[in-house]
């Protein structure tokens, strides 16, 4: 299968991702000018300061062509994962319900944090088992989620909350702790803690978040598991 | 013969000595400029002699002391003179880097200050070619105690930190390591010192010399406006004022960062190196385009025309001075064939920088400056850049001590018992955790980091070829204080032994000299002693200086700064899965003491707490004992033999013991025999066995304060099984001291007389180490 990484201007964890998704399949970087997503099976929408956060961060990443593109595949079941920015782009880009907040100590804060997997069903925690325990750190100053409480109940009832943060590892405040959550179809998926930097024991001492990897692997490939 | 200045437009009337003193020249410098002129300089030429004429751009004062320093080595690909240095890693590639000072803008603006000064060392490490992958940073401020006294020092910390990860962070290289300390000769001088490492392919590495007369110079980046202005010599070479309005006055001459210019600028710089479109690359730091354009022209034994009316502004009706002196960052200077010149301008255009060409390289040898074609300043390179005047230092040790005793800690005595003294210490702004500060840091992007903050001794960052790098940064400034030739020895070897914790074998250093007036004979004596230790560590341990700065003038009306030569040394490991780490790692495991450990309390972490002055003079060092001890240490790292290394350094041998506690989550049952003690220098007259015993926890001693918590270089506490404990012990003296377990710091003493000197769970433990975290909220 082949991943596309897109990559704008202000980007830092593009490469990242890249290594982390050639771990499991192919995968290329798609330029943000660039409407022609190559032919992926799947696009990772990643971390870092995309047009340097200006206005809000991922205001400005919404509208490249790339992203336009990409809301057009994601509109027709393309998997579409987003990591920390890129989460932050997908919510400007109302693929995703809610929004991303200043963290509740109005800090940059950098941990290894233990999520939860509330939902292990779908693409992108198809490797996971429910219920269990991930170890991946996240490295954000805006990343406390916020949705309004119809739109989380309608959320809680679809299983659209995919992860949260385990007891007490919850910085920046996110709503009923939340990590990480998909749409209503559950194609489009977005997450604040970086699984690309959790591939290798070696480097951060967590193979955890190859898992959301494999599994987006595992969706396309139409394995069951 | 000087030659005579082609004549130049009118620009404003011709300046006077008076203009020249208040731009920071000298009478006899002045005259100097009008000899090199033919004549008294214009405004332009005015403007730029002061800023390359003045310490900071020149380093008149230091230049002859630099010139002892050991550069060469067999790693060294580039040494000192180019924007960064840089050393041979292995596998085809060099790491360059370097370290750079940003003292006095953070003085008067920590955030923007701290984050100019991470983009400013950034830039020198892709100048020459190589992509940044990591930063650290070192910093100095008053005492931060709570309440109105240390407002100041708190204010500059959360700044300074708040700066350096923004620009860092944003600009998608980690921070993975540095220091701090408070002490309060920083008070009203702060030191905000960064330095950057980059990875590049040998081949790649590109020098800033102008060459090829017809090519074209062609500024990119960040448009010009008003930041800046005169910041290099009014600001860095003048002692500061004490506040107040006064910081007010100089706060426009703050430069403004934004690192998301600086990410599409090192993009940009890097694609023109890839395809070959450059002959040359130069960044623009202090004195702008000045210094860049001079400093190119001069490598490279050529002219250069500048027209001012080429190069995009953000301000309007900008002087022809204000343009060649406006230190607006983000931007990058090169030289291009003429036959490249729309490669380069299209590759701008991509990366959304501007691109201009701005003016030509000439073979007149001299600088010229022009306005939509009319000739505004004419000055020969060789004067502008290599002619200034170098002065000697004429250093005098002082009689009298320079700094007073720092304030004394209420309660704590000599008396007081071990507990409670390893809690004051472990509490303290010097010793309690960094946690707060290094997650506000993204220490990780770029997927290299092995070893993160706290984890080990030293930062260590992967290799492709299954190596890694260690990089460490430090300097004890009081203790320099206290003798600037040891002190600065013990400054190199610390570093060194952080690199030897994690496997590392040094490859090359660093340095970033900050010191006071170096025209006052106490300053330059302690100016000359560091620089004579610096070369002598550095030749021993076979670490050459491949690049480095100096801030001179760190004082204002209440006295000097400690003098701080901060040290960064760059080393290899040759597999990256043996990187050493620094807490206990295994219930069960051996604790040994490794090295010639000379514990005293002068000029020590307690003897600061209890208010002590300091010393005059340090214990002698045996250098190479203490080489030869680290490359014990380091080999038997490299060979997995050990659990865990750390080495003895500030907190003395407890300190280092609970560290290694905290670090690994487990306790250990520390027995100190009484021949521990003969290892401690005695006073004239002798003492006994320390203190009595009565079952409980005794009062300490000065003979047990000074075992338990003096300091000196050379120790090492490791863990791990016996045999390899005993191999090691083949090579260094290796002294068991106990064992791994449960959860609690127990230390007793061993023997006839045995008892409990001290106790503490990893809860109280913790909860002292954490007292940085109350300055965070």
């Amino acid at each position: 299968m082949k991943f596309g990484v897109l990559q704008f201007p202000g980007s830092c964890d593009e490469v990242d991702a890249l290594e982390a998704a050639r771990r499991v399949g192919d995968a290329e970087l798609i330029w943000h000018a660039e409407r022609d997503l190559g032919g992926a099976d799947a696009i990772v929408v990643p971390g870092g300061f995309s047009y340097g956060d200006y206005l809000r961060a991922g205001a400005i990443a919404r509208f490249s062509p790339a992203m336009e593109s990409v809301i057009a595949f994601a509109r027709d079941g393309g998997l579409v994962l987003g990591i920390c920015n890129g989460f932050q782009v997908l919510c400007e880009a109302h693929l995703l319900p809610g929004a991303l907040l200043p963290n509740a100590n109005l800090r940059f804060t950098f941990r290894q944090l233990e999520l939860e997997v509330l939902y292990g069903g779908g693409p992108f925690t198809k490797a996971c088992a429910l219920g269990e325990r991930l170890s991946i750190p996240a490295k954000h100053a805006w990343g406390r989620y916020y949705a309004d409480s119809d739109t989380l109940a309608v959320m809680d009832r679809s299983g659209q909350i995919v992860l949260r943060y385990a007891p007490g590892q919850n910085f920046n405040g996110s709503l009923h702790d939340i990590a990480g959550v998909c749409n209503e179809a559950g194609n489009v998926f977005g997450m604040m803690p970086h699984p690309e930097h959790a591939v290798d024991e070696l480097i951060g001492g967590s193979a955890d978040g190859l898992k959301i990897f494999e599994s987006m692997r595992l969706t396309i490939e139409g394995a069951v598991v | 013969m000087p030659v005579d200045a082609a004549p130049r437009a009118g620009v404003g009337t011709t300046p006077t000595v008076d203009d020249a003193l208040a731009l920071g020249l000298t009478r006899a410098e002045y005259e100097l400029v009008c000899e090199k002129q033919g004549g008294p300089p214009n405004q332009v030429e005015l403007a730029m002699y002061s800023l390359l004429w003045s310490e900071h751009c020149a380093y008149k004062h230091s230049k002859k002391l630099l010139r002892t320093l050991p550069t060469e080595g067999e790693h060294v690909v580039m040494g000192p003179g180019e924007n960064a240095g840089a050393v041979d890693v292995g596998g085809g590639l060099v790491c360059a880097f370097k370290v750079e000072s940003h003292n006095h803008p953070s003085a008067v603006e920590p955030f923007q200050g701290a984050a100019t000064g991470v983009g400013g060392i950034l830039r020198d490490i892709f100048a020459i070619g190589a992509r940044p992958i990591a930063v650290l940073d070192s910093l100095r401020f008053g005492e931060p105690a709570a309440g109105p006294a240390g407002a100041r020092a708190r204010y500059l910390l959360d700044g300074a930190v708040s700066g350096i990860g923004h620009y860092g962070n944003s600009i998608g290289v980690p921070t993975v390591g540095g220091e701090v300390y408070f002490e309060g000769p920083y008070e009203h001088n702060c030191l905000v010192n960064a330095m950057a490492l980059g990875l590049a392919a040998r081949e790649r590495l590109v020098r800033s010399a102008a060459a090829g007369p017809g090519n074209l110079l062609i500024l990119f980046g960040a448009s010009t406006g008003r930041d800046g202005i005169g910041g290099a010599s009014v600001l860095a070479s003048a002692e500061l004022g004490a506040g107040g309005d006064g910081d007010l006055d100089k706060r426009p001459t703050v430069q403004v960062g934004d690192p998301f210019e600086e990410k599409k600028l090192l993009e940009c710089s890097l694609e023109l190196l890839e395809r070959g479109l450059i002959v040359s690359l130069q960044d623009l730091g202090a004195a702008g385009l000045t210094s860049s354009a001079s400093e190119m022209a001069s490598k490279g034994g050529v002219g250069i025309d500048v027209d001012v009316a080429k190069v995009p502004l953000r301000e309007p009706g900008m002087e022809p001075f204000e343009v060649m002196v406006s230190e607006s960052q983000e931007r990058m200077l090169c030289v291009v064939e003429p036959a490249n010149a729309d490669a380069v301008m299209e590759l701008c255009a991509k990366w959304e920088v501007n691109g201009s060409a701005i003016g030509t390289v000439t073979d007149t040898g001299r600088m010229r400056v022009l306005r939509d074609g009319e000739l505004v300043g004419d000055m020969p390179v060789a004067a502008l850049v290599d002619d200034c005047p170098l002065y000697d230092l004429q250093p005098q040790k002082p009689s009298e001590p320079i700094y007073g005793a720092p304030p004394a800690t209420a309660g704590l005595t000599l008396a007081s018992t071990p507990r409670d003294i390893l809690l004051a210490i472990l509490s303290s702004p010097n010793l309690s955790s960094r946690r707060p500060l290094f997650e506000q840091y993204d220490s990780i992007v770029q997927s290299r980091t092995v070893r993160r903050p706290e984890q080990a001794d030293a930062a260590v960052l992967a290799l492709p070829d299954g190596g890694a790098l260690a990089v460490s940064i430090d300097c004890n400034g009081r203790r320099v204080a206290a003798d600037p030739y040891t002190g600065t020895v013990e400054a190199v070897l610390e570093c060194a032994a952080n690199l030897a914790c994690v496997g590392a074998e040094p490859l090359g250093t660093t340095n970033n000299l900050n010191f006071g007036n170096p025209e006052k004979p106490h300053i330059a004596w302690q100016l000359s002693e560091s620089v004579r230790g610096l070369g002598d560590a550095c030749r021993a341990l076979r670490a050459p200086i491949v690049g480095g700065n100096v801030s001179l003038y760190n004082e204002g009306a209440t006295g000097p700064i400690y003098p701080t030569p901060v040290i960064g040394i760059v080393g290899r490991l040759p597999d990256a899965r043996r990187a050493g780490r620094l807490g206990f790692a295994r219930a069960g495991d051996q604790i040994a003491l490794v090295g010639a450990l000379r514990p005293s309390l002068g000029a020590s972490e307690l003897a600061k707490l209890l208010g002590q002055p300091l010393p005059d003079g340090l214990p002698e060092i045996d250098i190479a004992a203490v080489a030869a001890t680290q490359a014990a240490v380091r080999d038997a790292v490299r060979a997995g033999a050990l659990s865990s290394a750390h080495d003895v350094a500030e907190g003395g041998l407890a300190v280092a013991l609970a560290e290694c506690c905290l670090a690994g989550g487990i306790g250990a049952q520390v027995e100190l025999a009484e021949d521990l003690w003969e290892a401690i220098p005695r006073p004239a007259g002798g003492h006994g066995a320390p203190g009595p015993r009565s079952g409980s926890e005794p009062p300490a001693s000065t003979l047990l304060a000074t075992a338990l918590f003096g300091e000196g270089p050379g120790g090492f506490i490791v863990s791990g099984g016996p045999d390899a404990l005993r191999a090691l012990g083949e090579r260094v003296a290796t002294v068991p001291i106990g064992r791994v377990g449960d959860d609690v710091l127990s230390i007793v003493e061993a023997g006839a007389t045995a008892g409990t000197m001290l106790t503490l769970t990893l809860e109280e433990l913790a909860e002292a180490h954490g007292a940085l975290g109350e300055l965070f909220p």
